[in-house]
This record gives C-alpha cells, structure tokens and sequence, in this order.
C-alpha cells in the first residue's frame, strides 16, 4: 500500500528539514500522519523557498492558505499553510502566528496562488500582509466593515441589504432580527468535551462524582 | 507623427451575463480588443459557509457542502467524511466505500456534461447542451433514487452513506452505463473535429507545467498541462485503489486539452462505474459504530438503546477527538479539500474549504493577459468555474 510508503518518505523529510531549517523554525510536529512545521515570522520566506526549491522537497503548489482565530491567545491568529509536491506526492503544513497587528510576509513572489488567498485571509480574519500587491477584500460586500471569520464577529453580522423603492438603490440597514438569535447547545450537561468520542454515552450511565 | 497616449478601456463584464457562469464580476482593461489585465471581482455568493459550520454539528455540516459545487455535490461530501472519519479514526464498511465511489464517478460524468457542454454553449454550440442535458436527467434520477435528492442529496456521511440503495439501482445504472458511450461519441463528433470549435480554443489560455503548479491548479486543470496527478491514483482513498482506470493527460494545456482530458475522464469514471457495478460487496453501508452512525428505524422500534443513540445523535451529535486535518479529494474540478480543526466539542473549531476553482479564476488574469475578449469566455469555460465553491 500507498499508506505505508508516505508515511516513510515524511519521515525522511522531517529528518531532512530538521537538518536545514532547524534555526528558523519553532517545532517539527505530527498531526495523525501530517507533518506539520511551526514557523517564525521573520524567516517564513526562507523556509517556504527551501521547502519550495529543495530537491528533496520540492513543494511546489501553495494548495491552501488559511487563518484559524484564537481570541484568547497572545498572537491570536494562525495563517496555515498547506503545501503539496506533485514530484514527490507529499503534503506539508506550516503554520505562523500573529496578531492583528503584526504583518506576515507575502508569499506572493513565491508562489502565484498566494496572491488571491492572503487577500481572501485578510478579508475574514484581518491578517495583514507585508509586501503584498494588492491586498484588497475579496469576498466581502464593497465597502464592508469587520472581518467575519472572526471568533468575535456574530454569526448574523451588523448590517442587512434590501432595495428601497424610494431610493432607487440598495440601502444598508442594522440587523434586525425578529426572532431573538438562538443558539442550540446540546452539549450534555453530565461530562465534558475531554475524553474525545467516549463521552458520547448512551445516556444510561450515571453521572461522574463531583459534576453538579 | 505626434505620439498619443491612448487610455486603455475598462469594460465591465457580469455579473449578470450568462457566458460568466454564475456571478462573476470581470473588469477588464482593454486595448481595443486585447485584454490587458483581468481583475474578477468576486463574492457575490458568499453565504459565509465556513462560519456557518462553525456553528453547527459535524452531521449539521454535510448539507452545506452540496450548496458548494452544486453540479458535483456528492464529492464534495465525501471529502467532509472522509476529513471527519480521518478524526475521529474509523473505517467505513466496503460497500459503503463501493456505493460512495460509484456516486462520486456518477457525479464526475454530471459535472463533465454540465461543464463540456455549456462550454460547447459559450464558444458557439447549442446541440451537445440539449443532448447533454437529457444524460444529466438519468444521473440525477440516479441521485433522487438513492437519498432523496437530486441535487442537495447529503448522502455520504461521515461514516459511510445515509442508507442502501433501493432495489434495482444498480441494475438501471448498469442499462445507463452501456448507452451512455454512444452520447459521449454523438457529442465528440459534434466538437473534438469541428473547424468552430477548433478556431475558437486551440492555444487559447495555455498553462505551461511550471505555472500551472505555482497557480494552484489541480484536476482536469492540470493534467491537460501534461501532469498526470490525479489524487485518486497518487492518494487513493475508499476503494479507488482497488478499481482499474486511466489518468488521460493533455499536452498543450489550452482550452482544447482541458476539453478533451475532460471527455476522456467520462470515458474512463465509466470504465470505474462499470468496475464498482461488478464488485461491489453486500453488507453494511456506514459504520456499525452507533456513536457515531445513527441506528436502524426498525431497530429504534424495538430497542431502548437504539433510541437514545439517535436522541443523542440527532442532538447533540458525536464529539470529535481535538486534532486537524487536511484531507483532499479528486473532485470533477480538482482538489477538494478540507482542513478540519477539531477542539474535542462537537462542533467544528475551523472548517477551511479548499475549493479547486478559487485556484482557477485567480489565473485569470495570468491566462487572459494578451487575448481576444472573446477569449475569456472560452477561458472561463474551459476552467469550470461554479460560483458556489468559488464564493463558499
């Protein structure tokens, strides 16, 4: 099986990229069989050009740019990285952290596909990119104000559209709901979300010493 | 001679024009008929999915994958399951593997017709539309039969598939399967030879291999540009591994190959259907797992047990253990993946849709650069551009 082959091949590589990149990155780890590498601001583009010209990497495509929010951390945001080789049929992910301040390099003269990602990242989450061409909004409305995929920006958003007839033109409103938003928590009160699939009982068991 | 400068014109193109494929908004600026730069405004269809996701069960989630690619809904799905199944670390039974490859190649010959034929449709061809669309019917006939749906069918689930497929299915697809290749021929001799057809899409958007990976191109995209990567072949998952097929690869990586590698991959998703129709095993179709996968009406008539599980199910649904993943498959477009992060709750922490053609219409500018503005409408077709994944 192909399986077991990848697996081998990753591990090759962690040693690899240990050897090269040891000084600018912060941690080498797994996720299931994922490689997952964490980077520094400052030396993301050396390690995205070596991951990207080195002949036992050769990650060519940027296949996937994303931001993950951690409200509660110090540098709140996470831009992850998800890089593939067809040469070597390898998957990589890098992962940098920042703020809402703090600018993290443009991979955009590294590879084509990051222009419209980082823009799409800065839209919905607001993480800034330094060198960057043309960092425009992408998805959001012309004009719009926030970042949606934010912890902190409601599901429902600020703002609602509709035409008004006087007007002639498509006029912004307040959200208006006219049913008070529900949120459905069915998390069952007797254990927490610790201990993965296991707690999903059958509802028979009693609950555990100590929870109210 | 005194030397002008003359400004270039910017022309808007959509959002509402039928040869845009949905809501894209190009403006372009021109030097007389040549574009000069390309510069798609989109996001007219941003529902916000993603944030969406993140606040509903894993099993709530599966729905708003069909409203993604909404010609290949199926697939879509099956890289949600699979993303899922990776973490909470279970096995699908064989002939649920079997049912969710068959319908994913059903679903990659539903989206091949839709795209070849109203590409045909953009450069100046109406009939393999209207024979084409009488194939898409019995697919999706096929599609109602087995969920429900023929469109928005949330039919694999993480775990497996909702249910069995309804008695004489697979015999009907098996009818299907031997007439369908007269269609393909009927269609190819309409297009592949025709002077038109030619004039309007050899060279035109051609992606050398070096680009085509440095875009982010994937699918049918990438392989006319002569790689042959097909993650079916180089990352099989289900039961990809164990049926028989062909990866077609173009040479030119123009709108002409991304057409014919398209015509060839209905030829060869037949040639796995056919081998699915043969093999395919009895037993059960999702995970026997009733944390997880919801228990048997008939059960639930009988067994206490039974109804709690789907109480708790249908409620609060199942935790996922904390980790992530990126999981990916071969969609008819190109790499669909998912990047899934799970913190332990039963709710998606993040869920990061890859949708394969966001890639291609951020080329757009690369590959329009110096055409005609007739040419983009037979770029942007060539690409298979939905906006429902594009815009998420």
């Amino acid at each position: 099986m192909l399986g077991s082959n990848v697996k081998e091949y990753l591990n090759e590589l962690a040693a690899h990229i240990e050897e090269h990149l040891s000084d600018s990155l912060l941690a080498i780890e797994w996720e299931k069989d994922e490689l997952v590498l964490r980077a520094q601001r400052q030396t993301l583009i050396t390690v995205m050009t070596f991951l990207r010209d080195d002949s036992k990497c050769l990650f060519r495509t940027l296949v996937d740019l994303c931001g993950v929010d951690y409200p509660e951390e110090e540098y709140r945001f996470e831009v992850v990285y998800n890089l593939l080789s067809l040469k070597r049929n390898m998957r990589i992910r890098v992962k940098v952290r920042t703020d809402t301040e703090t600018a993290v390099p443009s991979l955009t003269n590294l590879f084509l596909s990051a222009e419209w990602n980082e823009r799409e990242a800065w839209d919905m989450y607001g993480i800034f990119f330094s060198d960057h061409p043309d960092l425009r909004r992408l998805l959001t409305d012309y004009g719009f104000d926030g970042h949606p995929l934010r912890k902190d920006f409601p599901l429902t958003g600020y703002v609602e559209v509709r035409y008004d007839d006087e007007q002639k033109r498509v006029v912004y409103d307040p959200v208006k709901l006219t049913q008070e938003f529900r949120t459905f928590d069915f998390l069952s009160p007797w254990e927490g979300a610790e201990g993965g699939m296991a707690i999903l009982n059958d509802g028979t068991s009693k609950p555990k010493e100590g929870a109210s | 001679m005194v030397e002008s400068h003359i400004k270039p014109l910017t022309l808007n193109f959509g959002p509402q024009h039928p040869a845009a494929h949905g809501v894209l908004r190009l403006v372009m600026e021109m030097d007389g008929e040549i574009v000069e730069r390309a510069d798609p405004h989109i996001g007219l269809l941003h529902r916000g999915t993603e944030k969406l996701i993140e606040h509903k069960t894993y099993l709530q989630a599966v729905p708003y994958f069909d409203r993604l690619d909404y010609v290949s809904p199926m697939c879509q799905e099956h890289a949600y399951a699979l993303a899922v199944e990776k973490l909470l670390d279970i096995e699908v039974p064989k002939r649920g593997q079997y049912i969710r490859v068959l319908f994913s190649e059903l679903s990659r010959v539903l989206n091949h017709i839709l795209n070849i034929t109203t590409f045909a449709l953009d450069v100046g061809a109406m009939t393999p539309l209207l024979w084409g669309f009488e194939e898409r019917e019995f697919l999706m006939e096929f599609y109602e039969r087995a969920s429900g749906a023929r469109l928005h069918a949330a039919y694999f689930r993480p775990g497996g598939v909702h249910q069995d497929l309804p008695d004489g299915l697979l015999d009907d697809i098996a009818k299907w399967s031997e007439s369908f290749p007269s269609f393909v021929e009927d269609m190819e001799n309409l297009l592949t030879n025709n002077r038109i057809f030619k004039q309007r899409t050899v060279d035109i958007g051609a992606v050398n291999q070096d680009e085509a990976q440095s875009l982010g191109f994937t699918g049918p995209c990438i392989r006319a540009s002569g790689l042959p990567w097909d993650l079916r072949k180089s990352r099989p998952y289900d039961c990809y591994s164990e049926v028989d097929f062909d990866i077609p690869v173009g040479k030119t990586g123009d709108c002409y190959a991304r057409y014919l590698v398209r015509v060839e991959e209905m030829r060869q998703s037949l040639r796995i259907i056919k081998q699915c129709l043969e093999n395919i095993p009895d037993g059960p179709v999702k995970s026997t797992d009733n944390k997880i996968a919801p228990p048997k009406r008939g059960d639930m008539k009988k067994s206490m047990e039974a109804l709690i599980h789907h109480f708790k199910l249908y409620t609060e649904g199942y935790h996922v253990p904390a980790g992530e993943t990126y999981t990916a498959v071969e969609a008819p477009k190109g790499e669909f993946a998912v990047y899934l992060v799970s913190d332990g709750s039963n709710k998606p922490y993040r869920c990061k849709i890859r949708a394969p053609g966001f890639a291609f219409l951020s080329a757009m500018d690369y590959l329009s650069k110096g055409h005609m503005l007739a040419d983009t409408v037979a770029i942007i077709g060539s690409l298979d551009i939905v906006f429902g994944e594009i815009d998420r």
